[in-house]
């Protein structure tokens, strides 16, 4: 279980999360959505220790990783899984290698069973047979695909997936969400992703929470945040810019 | 105008407390590559492939440089001696002027214009695209798997392409002062033998260790911390250049008045 408490951060004095407090069960996935640039994704690197707080709490497995360097934050790190916005791929290194990093950085895999962990992952991702290209020669949705087969080769016990299907087209996009649900069903993974793509998030997700300035708004399943008459949940799902002519249809949706 | 003061004042300041920050970082990331070094797994495979691209891949620039130094050097210090009847003492003159300065610090200026700038665009630009993230996010430190095999080639890497500067340059001069100067080969070798000693080799060696020392660590920090997108890799880029080369220049000569001092000419 991850439970985030209190978490306050600022960039250069403008404040990002604003007292943050959240909990994450075992084996669910959560989708938080939001505005561009509401702090979504610096949220989900706080989860992994990739930034630390100015303020707040975050437990994983009942320890605060806060406190925490970097060298003990190791072994934490190695119970997630990050599917980067870019995918983050090494560029030096071949498909297959990138997939087999975090295999081989644990040192406890034969080189046999790394191979066929790597082929497993890369097909259930459909990219069995591309191991030997670099990252320059995918496409994006190759990539989006090859991070996940990375973020998932290692069975970890959380993934936490940044923007999994910003850029792709609608097809890509489902093909990359299926993946998801896929591999929850398969590796029981407990999952966090942050996305836009609402038809990704009510597909995914177990429950949705909705980050609104700097602060957790709304939590709720994908049934009841479609039925909200919350004006601001309102606004974003159905991306309406004005926020006074959400007020008027949600007030004429409750009369 | 005390209001100009005050802001130059101002401005003086925070460029004071940029620059401690960025040596404090600097020696924090040497504290922790040293730690890697000595208490985490080798990374042999790294290593070797960065000495691979950092040594072998320059030697073709050190080459050049060392060679036609040392025949520059030949040519001005052959004819000027000329004047004075010291023809043979071009030699002695050449070989420890390349052995105690211009092969390391020229060495060192050609690896941290080549090396040092491709170490920083490559962390810089992992940075920006969080492939540095991603390797956090799986547990391992960007220390161990990308600036401690950087600092290890470069430290095994620069006194070797040093020594192989030093043997051009005064392989080269004696070429030039020989078929060019009409000076008697067996002159040269038996004066530049005379005068030249083991300890200015080590005195050349010395220096590029701690050039290499400076390169490394310039680059991998400025790559670690370079800024969003491609302007601020090429800021890093470029910093990385300039710093490491204005501080082999500076420490050159402190290095060089430290070790007269300790093993006199």
């Amino acid at each position: 279980m991850i439970r985030i408490v209190s978490l306050k951060k600022s960039f250069n004095g403008a404040p990002v999360l604003a007292g943050v407090d959240f909990e994450i069960h075992e084996g669910e996935t959560v989708v938080i959505i939001g505005r561009s640039g509401g702090g979504k994704s610096v949220l989900l690197k706080h989860l992994c220790g990739l930034l630390k707080p100015d303020d707040g709490e975050v437990w994983v497995d009942d320890e605060n990783i806060v406190p925490l360097s970097e060298r003990q934050l190791a072994p934490i790190r190695r119970k997630f899984g990050f599917l980067f916005q870019g995918a983050a791929l090494f560029d030096s290194l071949t498909l297959f290698e990138n997939v087999a990093f975090p295999l081989r950085e644990k040192r406890t895999f034969s080189e046999e069973e790394i191979t066929r962990r790597v082929e497993e992952a890369l097909e259930i991702v459909g990219l069995a047979g591309a191991g030997h290209k670099k990252p320059a020669e995918l496409s994006g949705g190759m990539k989006k695909r090859a991070g996940l087969a990375r973020a998932v080769v290692g069975t970890p016990k959380y993934l936490l997936y940044d923007e999994p299907t910003t850029g792709l087209d609608p097809i890509r996009a489902d093909t990359i969400n299926n993946l998801i649900l896929r591999l929850r069903d398969r590796y029981q993974v407990t999952g966090v992703a942050v996305t836009h793509d609402m038809a990704s998030a009510y597909k995914i997700a177990d429950r949705i929470a909705m980050l609104h300035e700097g602060r957790i708004h709304t939590v709720g399943t994908p049934a009841q945040i479609q039925a909200t008459t919350d004006p601001i949940v309102r606004q974003f799902i159905h991306g309406i810019a004005d926020i006074s002519q959400e007020v008027q249809s949600g007030n004429t949706t409750t009369h | 105008m005390l209001r100009a003061m005050s802001d130059l004042l101002k401005r003086l300041w925070q460029n004071l407390l940029g620059l401690v920050s960025q040596f404090g970082g600097v020696l924090l990331l040497f504290l922790d590559i040293v730690r890697t070094i000595f208490t985490c797994r080798p990374r042999m495979g790294e290593t070797v492939e960065q000495l691979y691209k950092i040594g072998w891949q320059s030697q073709a620039v050190v080459v050049i440089t060392g060679a036609f130094t040392g025949m520059v050097f030949a040519v001005q210090t052959g004819l000027q001696f000329h004047k004075v009847k010291m023809d043979t003492a071009v030699g002695p003159v050449v070989a420890i002027a390349m052995l105690r300065e211009l092969a390391p610090v020229l060495t060192g200026l050609m690896v941290a214009g080549r090396v040092g700038a491709a170490i920083a665009a490559e962390l810089g630009t992992m940075k920006v695209t969080e492939q540095l993230d991603a390797l956090r996010s799986m547990g391992t430190s960007p220390t161990d798997y990308l600036a401690a095999p950087r600092f290890c080639a470069l430290v095994l890497g620069l006194p070797m392409l040093t020594a192989e500067a030093m043997a051009c340059g005064i392989g080269a001069g004696f070429l030039v002062a020989v078929h060019m100067l009409n000076i008697d080969p067996a002159y040269y070798w038996y004066n530049m033998l005379k005068f030249t000693a083991v300890k200015d080799v080590m005195a050349g060696l010395i220096k590029s260790v701690f050039f290499a020392v400076f390169i490394a660590l310039i680059a991998c920090h400025k790559g670690f911390n370079a800024e969003e997108g491609a302007e601020g890799v090429g800021r890093a880029t470029t910093q990385a250049v300039v710093v490491s080369s204005l501080t082999i220049l500076i420490a050159n000569f402190f290095i060089a008045v430290v070790f007269n001092a300790i093993v006199p000419i």
